[in-house]
């Protein structure tokens, strides 16, 4: 059964007068316990489109279900607590800068009134699965890039979420920790069933860890395939460009190797 | 005057200001924050967008605060009188002066809420938090050494406003400086006064500063 599923949905932006079509007509469905992915370049709808699947951004047209649900049908109050199920990780992590690694974690429990205690154990659980438990009284400003991930990571588990949106997860972070992160997605994806949207321009982390991909192009669903297929044979030329600058920028690297 | 009176009434006026400036800052909190809270969450880029509420407290905002404080002080006298029953002394003086924290601390507030990062705000959402709890556990808890610092201005302000409303009987230290300093000549009574409400504003701007670098948890230990 497909866990998400986007139906024709469509966004305008209204900007002075003009407006601008962030997503035309894209429909795509995401299945229970897989990593999808949807790479574009930058102003191709990606992240308008990943903040669609939790309703952050609201649709101008079209449908948007998740888990057997409409979710424009939801109450306010309902689509709260469907937010609890979709988790979200972000390109600049956003912690609370004035709160500690642990309370941090402990925030979505709040949210949902788990009590105090209870909730920090369970966080403390959520730090060990992400490695990070001897930081539990650091605050933010005292790690690294990756290590915000991980916390950011492990505070998007504290609310139990069948899904887990990354938007732009690991494009601040250097070549190494990229791939430690996306081996933490990997694996939790793995144990834990969940199923994990990842939003990116780089095809590497689309290689890595997903199963299929989509490929978005000016607000538009250029593409959509098992990454294998999609990248041995694109069909679409917003795919064909995607590996043609891949690949130029490979062959740059291997340049700089041999000097 | 004898030096043993002249501390006498220093003292007494040095409490009289502390308590007009505190009481008037706390009312003024009272008021301006729930309005500062209003004003972030309705501007066009804040949680809940709306227009109306918006431009109506923007503008009653900028009208009371381009109204000086001195005319400010005779022109709500009435209403002044209604409430506390005189309109002269410490205890009427704090009505001019909430009135005129209010307007002042709202625009501070506001401007300490907006500094806090949108992707922060967007994240809580996203966790299924609520209105009430992204203005209490992230707006105001992620600027809280901002509106600390804002705290500190208020206070400097509503001290010197304080010392203004000397000229019609508002007692405090103001009201010395300008009785004995500027009616009476004594220029020795004016400068110790003066003197002491240096010391004043400089020990509530040493001790904001110290606690808002306290609770700061974005520095590094």
């Amino acid at each position: 059964m497909s866990i998400i599923e986007i139906k024709n949905v469509t966004k305008t932006f209204d900007a002075n007068k003009s407006s601008v079509h962030a997503l035309s007509d894209v429909s795509l469905s995401v299945e229970e316990g897989e990593i999808f992915g949807v790479i574009g370049l930058s102003g191709a709808g990606k992240s308008t489109l990943v903040r669609c699947m939790n309703l952050l951004e609201k649709p101008t047209g079209g449908e948007v279900w998740v888990d057997g649900k409409n979710l424009m049908s939801l109450s306010e109050k309902e689509l709260r607590l469907m937010r609890r199920e979709i988790g979200m990780i972000f390109q600049h992590f956003n912690l609370l800068m004035q709160r500690n690694v642990l309370d941090n974690v402990c925030f979505p429990m709040e949210i949902a009134g788990v009590k105090k205690r209870e909730a920090r154990e369970k966080a403390m659980n959520y730090l060990k699965i992400v490695g990070l438990e001897e930081k539990a009284k650091a605050y933010p400003v005292q790690l690294s890039g990756g290590q915000k991930q991980r916390v950011a990571i492990a505070r998007t588990l504290a609310s139990n979420p069948r899904i887990i949106l990354c938007d732009e997860a690991t494009s601040a972070l250097d070549p190494q920790t990229t791939g430690t992160i996306l081996a933490l997605l990997k694996q939790i994806n793995k144990d834990y069933g969940i199923t994990v949207v990842v939003i990116t321009h780089e095809m590497r982390v689309v290689e890595e860890i997903c199963d299929r991909v989509a490929v978005l192009n000016l607000g538009e669903l250029a593409e959509i395939g098992p990454v294998e297929e999609v990248f041995r044979h694109p069909k679409s030329n917003a795919a064909k460009s995607l590996l043609l600058e891949r690949k130029i920028s490979q062959m740059g690297v291997n340049a700089a190797d041999g000097i | 005057m004898e030096f043993k009176d002249m501390a006498v009434m220093l003292a007494d006026g040095t409490w009289d200001t502390l308590y007009m400036v505190l009481i008037s800052t706390i009312l003024g909190y009272i008021i301006g924050l729930p309005l500062g809270i209003l004003l972030t969450i309705t501007d066009a880029d804040g949680i809940r967008p709306n227009r109306v509420i918006y431009k109506i407290l923007d503008v009653i905002i900028n009208i009371t605060r381009s109204i000086p404080f001195l005319i400010l002080l005779i022109l709500i006298m009435p209403l002044t009188k209604m409430i506390v029953g005189k309109s002269y002394g410490t205890t009427a003086t704090i009505v001019p002066l909430t009135f005129a924290a209010a307007p002042l601390i709202a625009r501070m507030v506001e401007s300490s809420l907006k500094e806090v990062d949108k992707g922060v705000i967007e994240a809580a959402f996203s966790m299924g938090a609520g209105y009430f709890t992204i203005i209490w556990k992230v707006l105001v808890t992620e600027s809280r050494t901002s509106l600390l610092v804002g705290v500190t201005i208020a206070l400097g302000t509503i001290l010197g406003y304080s010392a203004m409303a000397g000229v019609i009987g508002g007692g405090g230290l103001g009201d010395i400086a300008i009785r004995y300093g500027y009616y009476r000549y004594e220029t020795k009574i004016m400068i110790i006064t003066v003197a002491v409400l240096v010391v004043l504003m400089q020990i509530l701007q040493w001790l904001g500063m110290l606690l808002s670098k306290k609770i700061d948890k974005r520095r590094g230990k």
